[in-house]
């Protein structure tokens, strides 16, 4: 057959291109340009890894830590024997009843911190990945107060590390204004 | 649309028209043998496989010889996939210890990815090795993505050539395709991606202990690579189960608008190369604007519905309004850092061209707004469309357009000179009815059996304690998703569709499988045809009675076939599941 030959030298020419030359050079140069991020962005502190500038963390219980801004609700699953984390969104469809009990439960749990002005959507919203590390600047903003009396500060100080830990729009167009809520907590911690 | 959804909707079809140019070209003088600059340094690896492989460059196919290769190239791979990840629990590269993947998920997946649809019934980190992720899912984001811009390129020299059988040579073409197109794009654009963050590494997971002082382990890979080519392949398969939202795979807006530019860069360019190859350059931007057309109007409409929200979010004690200090709007399933204007030009971007990457969660969209990439789907991913089929897709519909045309004047239909005849006509029309058939008949089936049920998500169940099954317009939607999604070979998903359990392992992952193929390859073979018997033709002058493929007209009128084929199909089920649900809102 006139098609086999072909069809296997070009196969094993490809693969090798595509999936060893192609992905071992870029994670050649990946390493030695940029080995902060090819590696996740980790935080280090102390040489002990706190997390990574890039992905969210969630506590088990919010109202057990008012001394910390809460991120995004979390869909991600967590592998209880080996701590994995498998990110995902809740992929609750916009009618599903337990998607408005949670968001609900949500509020309720805010409201229950003395928090009496709207309440940011994205706060009491799960997101796409499970681990988004960001909350909108309205998010942060009801949360001041509560931080601010549980580490007996005072609110300028937090509102000022809020401020120094939001990022607006790139290049005017592109994505939303934002807070990073490790790398706050972290700061808070710090001080 | 908020001012910031018009402004990021204007740079990015600004900046796209900008880069087609230049990619176009390019790639109309690397099918024609003629990228002297780059075939200088890549050239000699290049003689050196046909050598190897005993292709004798210059012996040309005709549409039969052509479509064999390229159907035994799919087959081959897919083979190799299917082995690699059942055997992946005693191969190397597998640090988490999977096990090997389960038959039928793994026929699924090998189909999925062979036929450029990327459907995932599994989740990235949890089911697939380093070595499945390397060898047998990356593989096929180059390898369809080359395949479909090989049937491309063909059916634009069976347009432009004349009295000839030959379509050009199927190992040359998918050669060139990978070495001088799609390798050197990707290696450039993988590494401005791990500048902003996405991971590339082998070193296995990450481990901390959070601020809650539990012990967490992440995942990582080399994602960085993959991620490149699952753009500019328009493949669209994730490295992790949240695709583009995990910020490791799509960290910055500034990585989010370089991925959704790439899921349109090479379809957008192939507007500017079928321009180059029949001498009409008119021609060319009449399509573009089309296509642009159509996406815009879907950036418009989904975006207004997401960003108005979700009443019953309202209700529960959410603010959805805009203001300074958030964007507002229907949160859920989106990220933070992208809000509701990246997010709905990135849902936009991923089915109007057939990636089904996701930044934000489908199947959590307002009604509407999840109308919309599904109606994207259903049109047959011709708006820029995957690499190589949204243009071959888009030409099927001008031969229809410029048939139509014709029967309406009464003149011999001829498109750029040739008369066109009723075998391209049956072709054409199969090339539309064979995926509209697998959309509809998959989804009654599902529907109607407890099995295909038993994947819904979002059904009332909830609503009804005890009720095994309740009909719910969003069990509809999230079926009809699933069939549009796997026929249109786009891979986005309804994703609280359980495609695949330990319980159901065999319908979804057959009938998917099935419907992937079905609106791949019976397609590829139809196109070849038409491009078989284009070439064979006698071109005749323009005359005055010739219905001119430029300007707005023609543009017009290949919008109204497009959306007249798409709505008149397809309404009826959308209004029993996605339009239906709106007005169950309150």
């Amino acid at each position: 057959m006139k098609l086999i030959r072909p069809c296997l030298v070009i196969t094993a020419f490809l693969l090798l291109v595509c999936c060893l030359a192609y992905p071992a050079a870029v994670t050649a140069v990946a390493q030695v340009g940029f080995p902060r991020q090819a590696n996740g962005s980790l935080i280090t502190q102390g040489g002990r890894v706190r997390g990574s500038s890039l992905l969210g963390q969630t506590f088990a219980d919010n109202a057990a830590h008012p001394e910390y801004f809460w991120g995004r609700p979390s869909a991600a699953s967590v592998d209880g024997a080996t701590g994995v984390v498998y990110s995902s969104g809740s992929n609750y469809g916009p009618l599903n009843p337990a998607l408005h009990a949670e968001v609900r439960a949500r509020v309720e749990a805010l409201r229950a911190t003395g928090v009496t002005s709207p309440i940011p959507v994205d706060l009491v919203t799960t997101s796409a990945s499970g681990l988004d590390p960001h909350i909108s600047p309205a998010a942060a903003a009801i949360q001041v107060p509560r931080v601010a009396r549980a580490r007996s500060m005072s609110e300028a100080v937090v509102r000022a590390l809020v401020a120094a830990h939001t990022e607006g729009s790139t290049l005017a167009v592109l994505g939303e204004p934002r807070v990073n809520v490790l790398e706050l907590n972290l700061a808070l911690d710090a001080r | 649309m908020t001012p910031r959804l018009i402004a990021l909707t204007a740079v990015f079809f600004g900046l796209l028209a900008a880069v087609a140019v230049p990619l176009g070209r390019y790639i109309a003088r690397v099918f024609a043998g003629e990228n002297a600059r780059t075939a200088r340094v890549l050239g000699p690896v290049e003689r050196l496989v046909y050598r190897l492989a005993g292709v004798d460059p210059a012996s040309e196919h005709d549409w039969k010889q052509y479509a064999g290769g390229l159907l035994l190239f799919s087959l081959l791979t897919q083979g190799i996939s299917y082995g690699v990840m059942r055997l992946q629990g005693s191969l190397p590269f597998n640090p988490t210890r999977l096990p090997g993947v389960a038959p039928w998920l793994a026929f699924n997946t090998a189909t999925s990815f062979t036929t450029n649809t990327n459907w995932q019934s599994y989740g990235g980190e949890s089911t697939m090795s380093y070595l499945s992720q390397a060898l047998a899912l990356s593989s096929h984001n180059f390898f369809s993505a080359g395949v479909g811009l090989c049937v491309a390129i063909a059916l634009i020299r069976g347009i432009a050539r004349r009295e000839t059988t030959k379509l050009g040579n199927f190992w040359v073409d998918l050669v060139r395709a990978h070495l001088y197109v799609l390798v050197p794009l990707c290696l450039g654009y993988a590494l401005f991606l791990v500048s902003q963050g996405v991971v590339q590494t082998w070193a296995g997971p990450a481990h901390w202990t959070t601020l809650d002082g539990a012990a967490q382990s992440l995942l990582r890979g080399p994602v960085a690579s993959q991620e490149a080519i699952k753009m500019f392949g328009t493949n669209g398969g994730g490295f992790f189960n949240a695709n583009s939202a995990h910020p490791w795979e799509n960290p910055t807006p500034l990585s989010n608008f370089a991925q959704m530019f790439s899921i349109f860069a090479i379809p957008a360019a192939l507007c500017v190369t079928l321009g180059e190859m029949v001498k009409n350059r008119r021609h060319g931007w009449a399509v573009f604007a089309t296509m642009t057309l159509v996406s815009v109007l879907a950036v418009a409409a989904l975006g207004h519905f997401e960003q108005v929200g979700n009443p019953a979010l309202t209700h529960a004690g959410a603010d959805q309004v805009a203001s300074a200090l958030q964007c507002g709007g229907n949160m859920e399933g989106k990220e933070a850092r992208f809000g509701i204007a990246d997010s709905a030009l990135f849902a936009v971007v991923t089915t109007d061209a057939s990636c089904g990457a996701v930044n934000g969660m489908h199947d959590s969209f307002t009604p509407l707004g999840g109308l919309v990439p599904l109606l994207d789907m259903q049109l047959g991913e011709v708006v820029f469309g995957g690499v190589g089929a949204g243009m071959y897709g888009v030409l099927v519909y001008v031969l229809l357009a410029v048939f139509l045309a014709g029967l309406m004047v009464g003149r011999t239909p001829e498109y750029l000179g040739k008369k066109i005849d009723s075998r391209d006509v049956r072709m054409a029309s199969l090339y539309i009815l064979i995926p509209a058939f697998s959309i509809l008949l998959f989804s009654a089936v599902a529907v109607l059996t407890e099995v295909g049920r038993a994947g819904i998500m979002n059904a009332s169940a909830a609503e009804v304690p005890g009720a095994p099954w309740h009909p719910h317009p969003h069990g509809l939607s999230e079926i009809l998703y699933a069939f549009t999604s796997a026929s249109a070979n786009n891979g986005s998903a309804f994703a609280g569709l359980t495609a695949y359990s330990a319980a159901h392992p065999v319908f979804y992952a057959v009938t998917l499988a099935l419907a992937m193929f079905v609106g791949r390859f019976p397609l590829i073979v139809a196109v070849l045809a038409i491009a078989g018997n284009m070439a064979k033709k006698r071109p005749v002058p323009p005359g005055p009675g010739s219905f001119p493929v430029d300007g707005g007209l023609f543009v017009a009128l290949l919008l109204g076939v497009i959306l007249i084929v798409g709505a008149l199909t397809f309404f009826p089920a959308l209004s029993l599941g996605p339009i239906v649900e709106h007005f169950m809102q309150r």
